[in-house]
């Protein structure tokens, strides 16, 4: 099977999406295949800050500048997928007072609001907030959700024309001599959306021009090309509470180190992080110490935390790169710029460029100048309209809360849904149907998970980065089987079998790097309902786990009670 | 003057109830005194009563649990108690809930529909699951609601027939007759089923259900919505729901109007089967004279004077006042981690009360391993106790003279994986009362 395409985009995430949606609204053909998940590689795996550009206004003037401006656009265009929480740089006494001085000149120097706010100041915005915190700088950080902002750029990307195709691994770059013209990918099932069990094909994808927006594997997709892209994949731990101590972003005010940031995000708040150079992105240890790392030193800032629960931990890695000859030695002092390595002029092959570095905020400036660089390279002229179209979900927010009713939902149900859906809210949730909620503890019902099935087939991970269900204290305990019940009758029951364990088995990655406390007995709880309520882990219809489509072990039934007198 | 009795059992779920009733057993005779904190896990549970559904190496389903008992590890909580007691204790269980349980007729294990749409293996169900066993060759139906989606019928009945049961199983999805919200709560279909409200002619409409004309009571509407679907099944499952108080009276009714058998499949938090045994237990403590104390926790401990081992009193925290409560033995059937009476920080697991010795692997990286379903240490750490059940030192020794432990605070068991949790807080329970009252005397 062989098909064809005007831009060809390798990789899922934000940047990816990002260029898939901006080249498809300029009037290009694409196509964008991802190996997994939409997110899953990097943009699923971070704090979800939206940086105001303080983080770097000592250190990297270009990339706070660019941060406040990328900051001010999300705002607008994806307004449902950004909550304005406003961030805090917090000083200890320990931390250095020129530093604080010249953070507070940087951010004036980039125009980004900041204030300086005393200790006790500080205090009265979030009590909860260290004694001894001696000052502040505040700054127009806030939280952004990387699920939805990504989902919502390869929606519209569709609605431009564009193909994505997820759960479709690229497994060769198709070079002739000096020329990269597609990809051959394997579909795990279809191609189309993801369903569990249907047999997969190999598909090449022709493109006249073939970006490489794989992050942290670009040095592994480029090297199927005979090409070398120094990649310098530096891992981070997240690890998140059960709910928000802190209603702003708070960031440790020092020059750099691990667990210095703490994100509220929905229902939760994310701490944030370690910065540790691997070699393999698709292999490296997830080590104790960085979780407790994470709570030890951030209790320093808000010391509540000690005693708190934690939901899970995860861990991403960041697609570092430095041109080689620079050298530099710690990951944390690799610059967080982006480089666009045009393999034309760097190694004398055309029809590709690989995009490494960079940061979430700024994904979509970056993806105005790819798309700019690739429409040069194919002698396209068109604007670029990303900065100004808001995305699907976020238009006309601000008529949104007047106009709505809540849909026969109760009022925090409603409020949750509303929030995720933004302007989708009355075409995902009116329905004549009865809709149930599926997961209480994000509240989320049957109409959006639905909806979430409809847009990705039977992958229960898409359904949760869409929807968030699954994703709070009870980490699917309580909701993956009724998520997986969603998907019956589209999909068969092998299908939803299989689609409920690989969701279970997802939310124990997470909670093994948080059972203690509170979450171990979740765990426990959890276990206990899926094995010895339900059976599921001996389930004698799956009887060789390997592969759920065996048939069952001959089960002796007649062996067992029938009840009495039978 | 202190609150004194012979026999204090500290808990309130089986465990801690099955300890209480079988210490005040009229034979033995002892005044006992139960002190719950926690809502009981009873209602998290199905309300099957598992012996031993799987051997720790993974062996079954067990078509027989009595023979598999007999190699238990050391330190299993069946190999310390022994086979003769686990009968004594399923006999002392079945006196206790009558009629409410079957399965005590035969040693075999039942397999039970689970509404995760499987089969797994148990000792004893209640009656209102009887009808459903898998080895019963019947053709059945299965009926779930829009409104509840932690049961799909169909999907059920697919599952089912994958797991290769011995008959012809389908599924139907219906509205509810008389639920009005889409998130009602489970209790507001069995209290609505219960006292037969009424249900008007519009709810009726809703839920494609012709009549004469006029309202019909809840269960008639139920039976009505059902009996289009039914085609030549002679039995009929549903979530349990099926009443609370008057489950008997509403799931014969739905027979007699449907003219088939009628029976619940087991269904997740909060369960009616669970919630229905735990009524029963209570109902069983106050006829048995068990004084029961409900929502105060135990905040410390006294050993008697001179550095003995014996425990002289525990005290109770009731609303603010700190009450000293003696015995002459205590029981201890707190939890294990769902029930809070074992609990770990970032370091260690520790025994709530008495800080008893729970023997863990110290790196909190070797409490798990990495498949979700493998063997987990976790669910194993718990108190080690002799064979009086007596929780033991890191020495091997007694903690305390009188403090015995049963249900789910002991270890060296994983009762998800063996199925085999309310079997063993029925037998430690039974032999923790049993002992402690013969003792007290």
């Amino acid at each position: 099977m062989a098909t064809e395409t005007d831009v060809l985009v390798l990789g899922g995430g934000s940047t990816g999406c990002g260029i898939a949606r901006d080249l498809a609204m300029r009037g290009l053909e694409v196509t964008l295949v991802e190996r997994y998940n939409l997110t899953d590689g990097t943009t699923g795996r971070m704090h979800g800050l939206l940086h105001s550009g303080g983080r770097y206004a000592v250190s990297d003037r270009e990339s706070a500048t660019e941060c406040i401006e990328e900051n001010e656009i999300l705002r607008n265009i994806a307004g449902h997928c950004v909550e304005m929480t406003g961030g805090l740089f917090v000083k200890r006494p320990e931390d250095s007072d020129s530093y604080f001085r010249e953070k507070l000149e940087g951010c004036r120097e980039c125009g980004i609001p900041a204030r300086a706010l005393s200790g006790r100041e500080a205090r009265e915005r979030e009590p909860y907030l260290a004694e001894d915190v001696s000052r502040a700088i505040e700054v127009p950080d806030g939280a952004v959700d990387p699920f939805r902002l990504c989902v919502a750029n390869a929606l519209d990307a569709e609605a431009h024309g564009a193909r994505i195709e997820t759960h479709a691994e690229v497994v060769d770059l198709l070079r002739e001599g000096a020329d990269v013209y597609g990809v051959r990918v394997r579909h795990d099932s279809g191609p189309g959306r993801r369903n569990h069990g249907t047999s997969g094909s190999t598909e090449e994808i022709t493109a006249e021009y073939v970006v490489n927006a794989t992050g942290a594997w670009a040095g592994q997709i480029a090297a199927m090309a005979d090409l070398e892209v120094e990649v310098r994949p530096s891992k981070g731990v997240m690890t998140i509470m059960n709910v928000r101590q802190v209603d702003t972003v708070i960031n440790r005010c020092r020059p750099k180190g691990d667990a210095d940031i703490i994100v509220p995000h929905e229902t939760t708040a994310i701490l944030g992080t370690t910065d540790e150079e691997v070699t393999d992105p698709d292999d490296y240890p997830e080590a104790e110490w960085e979780v407790d790392t994470m709570i030890d030193t951030l209790s320093e800032l808000v010391p509540i935390l000690s005693e708190a629960r934690t939901l899970r931990s995860f861990w991403g890695v960041r697609p570092l790169y430095e041109p080689p000859e620079r050298g530099t030695a710690d990951p944390t002092d690799i610059t967080r710029d982006f480089f666009l390595l045009d393999h034309d002029e760097r190694d004398g092959v055309s029809g590709l460029v690989s995009i490494v570095g960079g940061k979430f905020t700024t994904y979509r400036a970056m993806a105005e100048e790819i798309s700019d660089f690739v429409c040069g390279k194919l002698g396209v002229r068109a604007a670029c309209p990303t900065a100004e179209e808001p995305l699907p979900g976020s238009e006309n927010l601000e008529r949104l809360e007047d106009g709505m009713d809540d849909f026969g939902l109760r009022s925090p149900i409603a409020r949750r849904s509303k929030q995720r859906l933004g302007s989708r809210s009355r075409a995902v949730l009116e329905t004549d149907e009865p809709n149930p909620v599926i997961c209480p503890c994000e509240g989320v019902t049957r109409a959006e998970v639905r909806d979430a099935i409809a847009q990705s087939g039977s992958d229960l991970n898409a359904v949760r980065i869409r929807t968030r269900a699954s994703m709070g204290n009870c980490q699917g305990g309580f909701c993956c089987g009724p998520m997986a019940n969603e998907l019956h009758p589209d999909y068969d029951e092998v299908t939803v079998r299989r689609a409920l364990d690989e969701l279970f088995e997802e939310r124990w990655k997470g909670q093994r790097h948080a059972l203690w406390g509170e979450q171990l007995s979740q765990a426990m709880l959890n276990y206990a309902l899926h094995a010895t309520t339900m059976n599921r882990d001996r389930d004698p219809a799956s009887a060789d786990p390997s592969d759920p489509e065996a048939d069952a072990a001959s089960l002796e039934y007649a062996a067992f009670d029938a009840g009495e007198g039978r | 003057m202190a609150i004194e009795d012979d026999v204090l059992v500290i808990g309130g779920g089986l465990a801690g109830a099955i300890a209480a009733l079988s210490a005040a057993d009229a034979d033995r005779g002892a005044r006992v005194r139960l002190v719950t904190y926690k809502q009981s896990t009873l209602r998290h549970a199905s309300g099957l009563i598992d012996v031993l559904g799987y051997a720790p190496d993974g062996e079954g389903p067990l078509a027989d649990p009595f023979p598999a008992l007999e190699g238990l590890p050391r330190g299993h909580p069946y190999e310390r108690v022994g086979i003769d007691a686990v009968r004594e204790a399923l006999d002392f269980f079945d006196g206790v809930v009558g009629d409410a349980y079957a399965g005590g007729h035969t040693d075999r294990n039942a397999l039970v529909p689970t509404h995760g749409g499987t089969v797994k293996p148990t000792a004893r169900y209640p009656t209102s699951a009887a009808a459903g066993l898998a080895s019963d060759d019947r053709d059945g139906l299965l009926v779930g609601f829009e409104t509840l989606p932690d049961f799909d019928a169909p999907l059920a009945a697919a599952h089912l027939e994958a797991a290769g049961v011995p008959f012809d199983c389908r599924g139907v999805t219906l509205r509810f007759p008389g639920i009005v919200r889409d998130d009602a709560k489970v209790t507001r279909y069995a209290h609505l089923l219960d006292r037969n409200e009424r249900v008007g002619a519009d709810a009726l409409e809703e839920a494609a259900i012709t009549t004469d004309g006029g309202e019909i009571g809840s269960r008639d509407a139920l039976a009505a919505a059902v009996r289009d679907r039914l085609a030549d099944e002679t039995r009929v499952g549903f979530p349990a729901i099926l009443g609370d108080e008057r489950a008997d009276e509403v799931r014969a009714d739905l027979a007699d109007a449907l003219g088939v058998d009628v029976f619940e499949v087991p269904m997740g938090p909060p369960s009616l089967p669970g919630i229905r045994l735990e009524e029963m237990l209570y109902d069983a403590l106050e006829a048995a004279g068990v004084r029961v104390t409900s929502g105060v926790p135990v905040v410390d401990y006294e050993t008697s004077a001179g550095g003995s081992d014996r425990i002289a009193r525990v005290v109770v925290d009731r609303h603010g006042a700190e009450i000293p409560h003696r015995a002459e033995q205590y029981v201890l059937a707190t939890g294990g981690l769902v029930g809070k009476g074992i609990e770990a920080d970032r370091e260690r697991f520790v025994e709530q009360i008495f800080d008893c010795h729970v023997p863990h692997a110290d790196d909190r990286y070797d409490w798990f391993v990495d498949d979700v379903f493998g063997e987990q240490p976790y669910a194993r750490f718990g108190l080690a106790p002799d064979h009086e059940l007596r929780p033991l030192d890191a020495n091997g020794d007694p903690e305390f003279a009188n403090l015995r432990a049963a249900g789910a605070v002991l270890g060296g068991y994983d009762y998800a994986a063996e199925k085999s949790g309310a079997g063993v807080s029925i037998a430690t329970g039974y032999v923790t009362g049993t002992r402690a009252a013969e003792e007290s005397g």
